[in-house]
Formats: structure tokens, sequence, C-alpha cells
């Protein structure tokens, strides 16, 4: 009974994570229809700038890492996306999987290939036990955090201004165009949005594996892509669900599978999921325009 | 008449065929009295060709972008190791090797061919739940089977090598074995995009719901595409790895994806003779980014810049193709018939925009 609940809780806090992850790109796929593969990168870059920032007051080091992750966000939209916004969903995809590259390697030229620490509030990572169950505080932090994030996000997509304007371009960009939404103005707040949700990901994803690679933020934004599609392309609940879904499941098999196994975990992560896709194709939640029209 | 009206005449027909394999012939015979450090950018150069023909016989005639097909190569590449290694090499460094395989007395032309059907066998394989996906989606689920697939080797010790590279693979691939599976696939994937298949897959790249609505039965034609395009990609794995004589699972992972899209997208992702520009264009390019990497002399002064410099130019070079000239340096377009020869000025319209 323990180990189950101790699973449950360990599944919830990685799920959060993920289905935050796969929430920032589900936006922008949502508005702009584009995979943006430079997803982790953005969180790699959170990171680097935990590394850079390692002296200052924790507090000025989430701020000072938020503002440059959405900063970073922000320009990658200007310089990359903004010239291509005409373009063919195959052209920005590719496009999109350069810019991950770039950004890759320009951190390799700044910081070298060799692992850094991060030492972030380190006293988040100690355990707190009650009747025998493991959590530790930064367990706590992410599930408050992806709790109270969703609800947030969801208010200001329904409730604000900026918010309703973005679902009225996801839903017919060229309509809310005519009605005056401008398309760079949605633009803007869609890639501050999902800069922001990548910038909380990267404080509490890196804080918690403790080390970070040029290549750190590829493996969970792999997951976040294949979240979005699990949940079905276009839905934002979907790819919320679908990041629960994908980090439950890697936990569960690290429990399930035989020590030896366990370097393949990913291997049957994908294995299942394309199992379930197998089935259905269109994922969880299928959203009207996603549907090829004539 | 009727292939005379659409296609024109024979040698109209030829003519796509025929410029990129005299262009890659003439570079080899020219490389052949170069230097060896030049003779190695060429056979490099020619592998990677290998590729992006590869690549471009399922990217430029479904529109479907894959990320996964290096995991092809890497399966070729390992497949005929296995099969070619001196058996007592194998028995020490792969325990886990089947005993047939292990056993196994076959020529190096047999290993690739087998290691090629292999790595065609799995795509099809993939690809039954891949292409049941709309188009975004098969595209990062090939980015997941590369991710998986490249765990795997990087993991599977008794079988790969696992993370020490695998060492001992016998060298055989010269500048002339790869200029000769370069043709073979430039011939194969000419002959594939003219063939009704890659017609009916073209038609589905442009408009797919008018193709479905002709009767086009896409996911079928999606799964033959892939395969036969692992098929080529795997033996450039194979030329790969005779080449090197070592294999790493890393050598097959993103910088080996990276640099061949970027190869099909510059040169102009749409037709064979952009693969074949393509290559040439960004090797040419890397080339020289290699040199000043590896540092110059301007005077007395030594100049060198730092690694990964030449990975940020091939990015910001693929990124502006893609901004400014979005179907790439050829646009879409083949070699056509100069009119001095007898061509005909024929306006082509499909495959025109990026």
């Amino acid at each position: 009974m323990t180990i189950l609940l101790q699973g449950v809780l360990d599944a919830v806090s990685i799920g959060g994570l993920f289905a935050l992850m796969a929430l920032g790109i589900g936006l922008i796929f949502g508005i702009m229809r584009l995979i943006n593969f430079a997803h982790g990168e953005l969180i790699t870059i959170g990171g680097y700038a935990m590394v850079v920032l390692a002296d200052a007051p924790p507090l000025a080091t989430a701020i000072l890492t938020l503002l440059f992750v959405i900063l970073l966000a922000l320009v990658m939209e200007r310089l990359a996306f903004r010239p291509l916004r005409q373009a063919s969903l195959p052209t920005l995809l590719i496009a999109s999987f350069a810019v991950s590259y770039l950004l890759q390697n320009v951190l390799l030229l700044i910081f070298g290939g060799n692992t850094k620490g991060v030492n972030f509030l380190p006293s988040l990572s100690q355990p707190i036990e009650f009747s025998g169950l493991r959590i530790t505080y930064l367990q706590t932090v992410i599930i408050v955090v992806t709790i109270v994030l969703l609800v947030a996000v969801t208010l200001f997509l329904k409730r604000t201004r900026f918010g309703i304007q973005m679902r009225a371009a996801a839903e017919d960009f060229r309509m809310a165009q005519l009605v005056g939404i401008g398309a760079t103005a949605v633009a803007v707040t869609a890639f501050a949005t999902s800069g922001f949700l990548a910038s909380v990901v990267s404080l509490l994803y890196i804080t918690q594996i403790g080390v970070i690679l040029p290549q750190t933020g590829l493996q969970p934004a792999l997951f976040g892509f294949v979240a979005t599609v699990l949940g079905g392309l276009g839905s934002l609940l979907g790819a919320a669900v679908g990041g629960f879904v994908i980090g439950c499941l890697a936990v569960v098999l690290q429990i399930v599978l035989p020590l030896e196994l366990r370097l393949f975990r990913d291997a049957f992560l994908f294995a299942i999921l394309f199992a379930v896709l197998l089935i259905r194709p269109q994922g969880f939640i299928v959203v009207r325009w996603a549907r090829e029209r004539v | 008449m009727a292939a005379e009206r659409l296609f024109g005449s024979w040698r109209e027909r030829l003519w796509p065929v025929f410029v990129p394999v005299a262009l890659i012939v003439v570079i080899v015979v020219l490389a052949s009295f170069g230097s060896g450090s030049l003779q190695r950018t060429v056979t490099d150069g020619l592998i990677k060709l290998v590729i992006v023909v590869g690549l471009s016989m399922f990217i430029g005639n479904s529109g479907v972008v894959s990320f996964g097909h290096a995991s092809f190569m890497a399966i070729g590449a390992y497949v005929s190791a296995w099969f070619t290694m001196p058996a007592a090499l194998k028995r020490m460094r792969l325990p886990d090797l089947p005993a047939f395989i292990a056993q196994a007395q076959v020529s190096q032309l047999e290993a690739a061919v087998i290691a090629a059907g292999v790595a065609a066998a799995a795509a099809a394989l993939i690809g039954v739940p891949l292409f049941r996906l709309a188009g975004v989606s098969a595209s990062i689920g090939t980015f997941a089977v590369l991710a998986a697939i490249i765990a795997m080797i990087g993991n599977w010790d008794g079988l790969t090598g696992g993370k020490s590279s695998l060492i001992g693979v016998p060298v055989y691939t010269n500048l002339w074995i790869a200029l000769g599976v370069a043709i073979a696939a430039i011939v194969v994937a000419h002959a594939f995009q003219r063939s009704r298949y890659g017609l009916r897959l073209q038609g589905s790249r442009e408009d797919e719901v008018a193709a479905k609505a002709v009767g086009i039965g896409i996911y079928g034609l999606r799964i033959l595409a892939f395969a036969l395009s692992a098929f080529f990609v795997a033996l450039a794995g194979v030329l790969h790895g005779h080449y090197l004589g070592i294999l790493s699972a890393d050598a097959f992972f993103l910088n080996i994806t990276v640099i061949t899209l970027a190869m099909l997208v510059i040169g102009g992702r749409n037709s064979l003779a952009g693969a074949v520009v393509g290559v040439i264009a960004v090797t040419t390019v890397t080339e020289v980014f290699r040199r000043i990497e590896a540092g110059f002399t301007i005077g007395d002064v030594v100049v060198a810049a730092p690694v990964g410099l030449t990975e940020v130019a091939l990015a910001i070079f693929m990124l502006g193709i893609l901004i400014f000239r979005p179907a790439g340096i050829m646009g879409g377009n083949e070699f056509t018939l100069p009119a001095q020869l007898g061509g005909k000025r024929h306006d082509r319209v499909v495959g025109a925009q990026g």
C-alpha cells in the first residue's frame, strides 16, 4: 500500500511537470500551427541562467531566470518564426528544429560540453516523511505549482482579453484577423505565455535533476511533443492530460521494469504510446479545426 | 505516345538523372587525383548524398518530414558489422549476438543487402502505426522512434558494444564504392519519383484531401516510400561503418539528422536535383568552416574558431533558406534539358511552393 501511494506521489509530481511542458508546446501549436522543437532549449537555457546566477539570492535567480527565458522566447518569435508566418507546416517544423539545434550549439560554444551542477535551493530536496511516505519539498512545490498554473492558464485563456483573442486565433486565424485581432499581438502573447511556462518547468525540472548539459532539454521536450500528439494536437486540455499520462507512465515503467531493462524505459514508453495511437490516432481529445477541411 | 506528351522525349526524361550523375562523377574523378583529405571529404560527401537522396524518396515525394532516418542508418551499419566482423572478435565483444549471426559467413555485399533489407523491414513495421497519424504528428513520431532506437543501441552492450564504441568493423568503403551506391540511389530515386506510386504520393503532398478524393491510398504509399528510403539510408549507414571501422550510437543521432536534413532543405526538398545540389553546397560550406575551426594563419597570427561554430553556421544557413527561399536553391525544379539540345520550355506547377 505504501509503495503504491509512494508511486502515485512520484507519478503525480513528474506527470505535473510534463503536463506544464506539453501545455507550453500545445499553446504554440494551437495558435501558430508550429511544433516548437526549441521549447526544450528554453528549458536548457533557463538551467544555464541558474548556473550563471548561482551566487545571487534565490528569489533574484528565480525572477531573472523567468524573465530571461520569456525574453528569449520573444526573440525567437521575432527573428525566426514571424518571418515564417505564411510558411507551410513542414517548413515551420524544420525551421523550429533548426532553431533548437542552433541554440544547443550556441550553448556548447559558450559553456562547453561538460556537465555543470545546479545547486539551486538545496533545502528543497530535503525529504519529508510521514507514515512511511517520502516526499521532497520540491515534489510538493511541483504539485502545487502545476495545479496553480493549470488553473491560472485556464482563467487567462477564458477570462482575459488576450486569452480570448488567442483562443479566437486558434479557432480561425484569418477570421480573427478580420474582426480586428492583431496577428502579431496574438503571436507575441502566445510565445510569452509559452516562454513563461517553459521557464517555470526549467526552474523546477533543473532543480530536481541538479545537472545541466546543452542537450538536457531534448528529452523532456520530446516527451512534451509526444504528449501533445497523444492528447490530440491543438487541444490544450489534451496536451496537459497527455503530459500527465506520459509522466505517470514513465514512473510506472521505472517501478515495474526489471533492473536490466530500465535502461530501455523510453523505448518501452514510446512503444506503449504508439500502441495507443494505433488504436486512437487522433489523440484523446479531438478539436474541431484539426479535422481536415475541404 | 501519351508518355511522350507528358514527359517529353527520352532525352528530356533522362536529363534529370544524367546531370546529377555526371556532376558527381566529375567531382569524384577530379578528387581521385587530389590529396588524401580531399578524397576523405568527397567520400564522406557521397555517403551523405546517399542519405539525402534516400531521405528525398520519402520526404520529397510525400511531403512528410522525417527526423528518424538516422535510426535506419544505424540499423544498416550495425547489422552489416554483425555479419562481416571476424567470428572471434564477435564472440569477445558481442556475446548477445544470436548464434546464426555470430557464425554467419557471408560476403560484404550480401551483408550490405541483408542490413539494408532489415532496415527497410523495420521501417515498414514502424510505418504501420506511424502513418495512421496525420503529417505533423507522424513527424514527431519519427523523432521519438529515433530517440528510442538510439537509446537501445547505446545501452545494449552485448549487441552493439554500448557506450564504448564497437571497433574492428572491416574497412572496405572507398571513393568508387561510395560513387557506385550514390549513382544507384539517384537512379532508383528518379525511377520512384516518376513511377505511378511516386506521382500519387506527390499528389497527396500537394493536396491530401484531393488525393484521397481521387482514390489514392496515402497510408500504404507512405509506408512503401518510408521503407524504400530506409533501404538506401541504411546502405549509407553500411558505407559509413565500413569506412570508419568504428561504430557508436551517438554518430547516428542529432548531428547527422540535422546536417542531412539541412542538405535536403537547402537544395530544395521537392526535387532530386535539390538533394544533389544541397549536398554539394552544404559540404562546401561546412568544409570551409571546419578549416576555420581547425585554425589558419594570417601572417604570424594563428586564428582558430571555437568548436561548434560549423553547426551554428549550418543552422543559420538552413533558417535563412527557409525564410528567404523556402523551396530551396533549386526551387523544387529538376535539371531540364536546355532548348539548344532539343528541350521544350514547360512551366512546372507542382512542387513550386515551400
